[in-house]
């Protein structure tokens, strides 16, 4: 590659900041700046497990092909931060960009002879005009977003509008925002040409929206019909539990009485979330937490338990890397296994497995009916990259006509008219008995509930027979959970292939990109995106269907192949795994490096791996 | 425990109370622990409460952690919905039963390895966040299902029946309860009836944290010389404060102690206690003087029994959320979902 590289619309800028610098909200203002103008956007966070001082960076990738996984490599460096400024600057691409704050002069060993420098007085023209040390550092943010976004063609009047809607209402701040911005923008202009990077006005953002996938699932509990939350702070899901109580305080409040339609409890730790969510939904109450893998291993008693004593519960399990404290702040996919098969004995446990913020709302919502309906633990898996970035995704939708599914409940007047009632009797074949909420009937469907083996009446028993008709009736149950829950997506390749890929979660838009790399490179592969756990025939039979198939996922164990070939006796050597677990989120780089490879026969030629993926 | 089944018919004599209920309407199955265990005494006192009550029994739920304690609620109350949960975690349970229904009474019972040790961080939460509830511990200072390791409530001092010496200081349950803010507080012994009955009629008319500690001898582990928690350890070094009678809100309220010697206590749900006192000076609602009145006692090595403290102004987590009037587990679809014209104005703020 010769010379400054030329892009639109096609690029991607990462911002090295500092933690605390306020550098967040100016860095997502010109992510959506890019989106306003139609072209979509893909930005990631990535962060350490810290408040103030330590490296953190944001990552762009505007993208008018809508690809909205990460890429990979780096286009734009916008240096902010002196500590991390040998790595960022290794990370450019070649013919890329820096952008630094050329306050204090830099040795020219500092940099790359293979890049495009740009140098703004950063710090110099906010001490000029700022006195307050807060100010300073604030606008200083704001001076490089319209710096910026003379260099790259962002339309000023998109980000004065973006800063108009931040700061409603409060005139004196957008007047000085917008100064702030106008100071960066005019030096700019004055002292540089364009890059050969630019953003061009487009129409490929449509009506969708661009939100985090803790605050889709937290409106998804809302919708749901979920009322008890109970939670215990954790990274990376602690946004969604907050997400809830906000949406709950603006749309469950009575309009009379001004009282709450729900519970909200921040509990002393997991065990007691659980255990809350277990006694409201033993009540009758819709109930979640959300948590993430460590609290998911101290609530596996209580997971048992619902298994078992057949109780609904919901957990959002927001994966971040592990194991033990792990990488707190990373992405994973790594807690299929320890969910699917959560506490001790024989129990395994429905899983969701949303793609984006899209079915984080979705499945948020449809957890609550399948955990009535099955009398069991739902988990709904969401990993930090989905869960705490913004994605661009398709508008919430809501079927007014819909209702909430509450399963089988017998109620007052069914006991009344002498309906036989047995907590865990088998009545419809499908394995799920029905329950009764205390306190219902004075005399009739009043039971009690342990942990312990039982009889169809709920009576204590440890007989052998009893106990095996009762497990055996939670495995029908468990196949009656694969026919309810979200059956896979299949996308088949142009041509005919006997290669197939399957994949789930937060690896889709990577996936799909790398699919369409793939595909130009002349490697078919059909695809087939799981999305929960049970899984139905469908799953089996696109394996069936092909001589390879690659799983692709976001651990090191190859934990979904491990489910698949448990679940499915499918034969071990069908399944290549595809794994990608160093924390940052899985690229079409990556992907297509590894099938290509594995696949041979092609030479990859549109892909650009001249430079190594940088492991933050 | 007996092998022989209760019979299904009512003996004549057995008198219907308000709701036309017989004491036999609020029993369980048969016990299964052993024949003298203070526990069955504590289970007999929570039927004659309830029946003594007019509470329906179905109206209550009744949940339990693991361990002797806590298989009791078996054996009793047949007609409510019951649960025996995970060790020391009941009061989680609890908690999460309440908020789903706040209509529905619920007692908990537990016992000293169930609360003081590994669920003793449960059982402060449930106390701090001010369930309302009635929290039974029914305290023998062992382990019986286990065969009779010390548990956390075992006097520093005391033996075991194999004789090792406990040397760790004992976790006294009052006191904690005291001091995390449980809005009644009692102790009581199984082997006294006459104290054990209206105690718990008050806490279950009590709204908010309702805590009794209940001395209950075990026969196997711990009723022998060297035990603190024996039946003729508890008799010789128990001091009760006070003596309870409870009058729910529609009986016409008539005292007949000598003025000077009662103090009436009127709940919030209207019933009204009436405290006999026994020991000089005792007030039972002041928190700080209960407080530091139990530590002198116990520094006598004396057992303080009674209603320590009650707070006749008591609020519960419920009114701390600002919850509904309904109970959670019965509201509507509609009361529940926005619907799809708030998401169409929500999806316009996210663009």
């Amino acid at each position: 590659m010769s010379g400054p590289l030329t892009l639109t619309n096609d690029f991607v800028v990462k911002f090295a900041n500092v933690n605390g610098s306020g550098s967040a909200s100016a860095n997502s203002m010109f992510a959506k700046s890019v989106l306003r103008m139609g072209v979509p956007v893909a930005a990631r966070n990535i962060f350490p497990s810290n408040i103030q001082g330590l490296p953190t960076w944001y990552e762009v990738r505007i993208t008018g092909a809508g690809h909205l996984g990460r890429r990979g490599g780096v286009d734009l460096m916008v240096a902010m931060n002196p500590q991390t400024w040998d790595k960022d600057l290794a990370e450019i691409e070649p013919g890329g960009y820096l952008f630094y704050d050329s306050t204090k002069p830099m040795p020219a060993s500092k940099f790359r002879p293979d890049i495009t420098v740009v140098g703004v007085p950063l710090t110099a023209l906010c001490n000029a005009r700022y006195s307050v040390p807060r100010e300073r550092q604030l606008f200083k943010n704001i001076i490089y977003v319209g710096a910026l976004a003379a260099l790259l063609g962002i339309e000023i009047a998109v980000i004065e509008q973006l800063l108009a809607e931040q700061f409603a209402g409060k005139d004196r701040l957008i007047k000085a925002n917008v100064e702030a911005l106008h100071m960066g923008r005019d030096y700019v202009a004055e002292t540089f040409k364009p890059l050969g990077l630019q953003v061009r006005r487009a129409d490929a953002v449509g009506d969708r929206i661009y939100v985090e996938g803790n605050m889709a699932a937290g409106l998804g509990a809302v919708y749901g019909g979920a009322t008890v939350c109970a939670w215990y702070p954790i990274t990376p899901s602690t946004s969604l539990a907050e997400a809830f109580t906000d949406f709950c305080q603006d749309y469950r409040t009575d309009p009379e009485t001004g009282k709450a339609r729900y519970a909200i409890v921040q509990a002393e730790d997991e065990i007691a979330s659980i255990g809350m969510v277990v006694g409201a939904g033993w009540n009758g109450a819709r109930a979640f937490t959300a948590t993430s893998g460590p609290g998911v291993s101290l609530m596996t008693e209580f997971i048992g338990l619902s298994y078992f004593a057949e109780i609904p519960a919901v957990i959002f399990d927001v994966q971040r890397g592990g194991p033990s404290t792990g990488m707190p702040t990373r992405t994973q996919q790594a807690d299929l296994l320890g969910c699917a098969y959560a506490s001790h004995g024989d129990t395994k446990h429905p899983m969701l497995l949303p793609q984006d913020p899209g079915e984080c709302f979705e499945f948020g919502a449809l957890a609550f009916d399948l955990a009535d309906r099955l009398q069991t633990t739902i988990f709904v898996m969401l990993d930090l990259d989905i869960g705490m970035n913004e994605w661009l995704t398709e508008p919430f939708k809501w079927d007014d006509s819909r209702q909430l599914d509450r399963g089988k409940v017998m109620t007052h007047d069914e006991l009344e008219a002498g309906r036989e009632f047995g907590r865990y009797l088998e009545v419809d074949g499908d394995g799920i008995p029905y329950r009764t909420y205390p306190g219902v009937h004075p005399n009739k469907g009043a039971y009690f509930t342990r942990g312990t083996s039982r009889n169809p009446y709920a009576r204590y028993s440890e007989e052998g027979s009893v106990y095996v008709d009762n497990v055996q009736r939670l495995l029908r149950k468990f196949k009656t959970a694969a026919t309810l829950v979200p059956g896979p997506v299949r996308k088949d390749a142009r041509k005919a292939t006997r290669t197939g890929v399957i994949y789930f979660g937060s690896t889709t838009p990577a996936m799909h990109e790398a699919l369409e790399i793939l595909e130009a490179q002349g490697q078919h592969v059909d695809a087939l995106r799981v999305r929960a756990f049970p899984f139905s025939d469908e799953v089996y039979d696109f394996i069936a269907a092909h001589d390879r198939v690659f799983v692709v996922e976001q651990n090191r164990d190859a934990q979904l192949r491990t489910l698949i070939v448990n679940e499915g006796d499918v034969d071990p050597a069908k399944l290549t795994p595809v794994l990608h677990y160093d924390g940052t989120p899985i690229t079409a780089r990556f992907i297509v490096k590894e099938i290509g490879g594995l696949m041979g026969g092609a030479t990859p030629t549109t892909v650009r791996t001249s430079v190594p993926e940088a492991a933050e | 425990m007996t092998y022989l089944a209760k019979p299904r018919l009512h003996h004549p004599s057995l008198v219907p109370n308000e709701l036309g209920f017989t004491r036999r309407d609020y029993e369980g199955s048969v016990s299964t622990l052993c024949a003298g265990c203070g526990h069955d005494s504590i289970s007999a006192a929570i039927i004659q409460a309830c029946y003594e009550l007019d509470l329906p029994p179905h109206r209550v739920a009744k949940l339990s952690g693991i361990g002797c304690s806590s298989k009791t609620p078996d054996y009793f109350l047949g007609a409510s919905h019951g649960f025996n949960t995970v060790h020391g975690r009941m009061p989680s349970v609890l908690t999460g039963a309440n908020l789903a229904n706040r209509d529905l009474i619920y007692l908990g019972v537990s016992g000293d390895g169930d609360s003081a040790s590994i669920g003793f961080g449960q059982f402060a939460h449930a106390v701090r966040r001010g369930v309302n509830m009635t929290y039974i511990v029914e305290n023998n200072g062992v382990y019986g299902l286990t065969k009779g390791q010390f548990s956390a409530t075992s006097d520093k001092g005391s033996k075991s029946k194999k004789g090792v010496v406990n040397h760790d200081s004992a976790i006294d349950l009052v006191s904690v309860a005291l001091q995390l803010g449980a809005t009644f507080v009692a102790r009581s012994f199984s082997g006294d009836k006459a104290q054990l009955v209206p105690l718990i009629k008050a806490a279950l008319s009590h709204k908010g944290a309702a805590f009794i500690d209940t001395v209950s001898p075990c026969v196997q582990f711990n009723n022998h010389a060297g035990s603190t928690k024996s039946y003729d350890y508890v008799r010789e070094h128990n001091e009760s404060v006070n003596r309870l009678d409870v009058v729910p809100l529609r009986d016409p309220i008539h005292v007949d102690y000598a003025p000077g010697t009662t103090v009436q206590v009127t709940q919030h749900d209207g019933s009204v206690l009436s405290l006999h006192k026994l020991a000089e000076h005792y007030d039972p609602t002041d928190r700080i003087a209960a407080m530091s009145y139990l530590a002198q006692r116990q520094a006598a090595g004396e057992i303080v029994t009674g209603l320590l403290y009650v707070d006749p102004e008591a609020t519960d987590l419920h009114e701390a959320l600002e919850t509904v009037e309904t109970p959670l587990n019965a509201l509507a679809d509609r009361a529940l979902i926005p619907g799809s014209g708030v998401l169409a104005k929500l999806n316009a703020t996210l663009r």
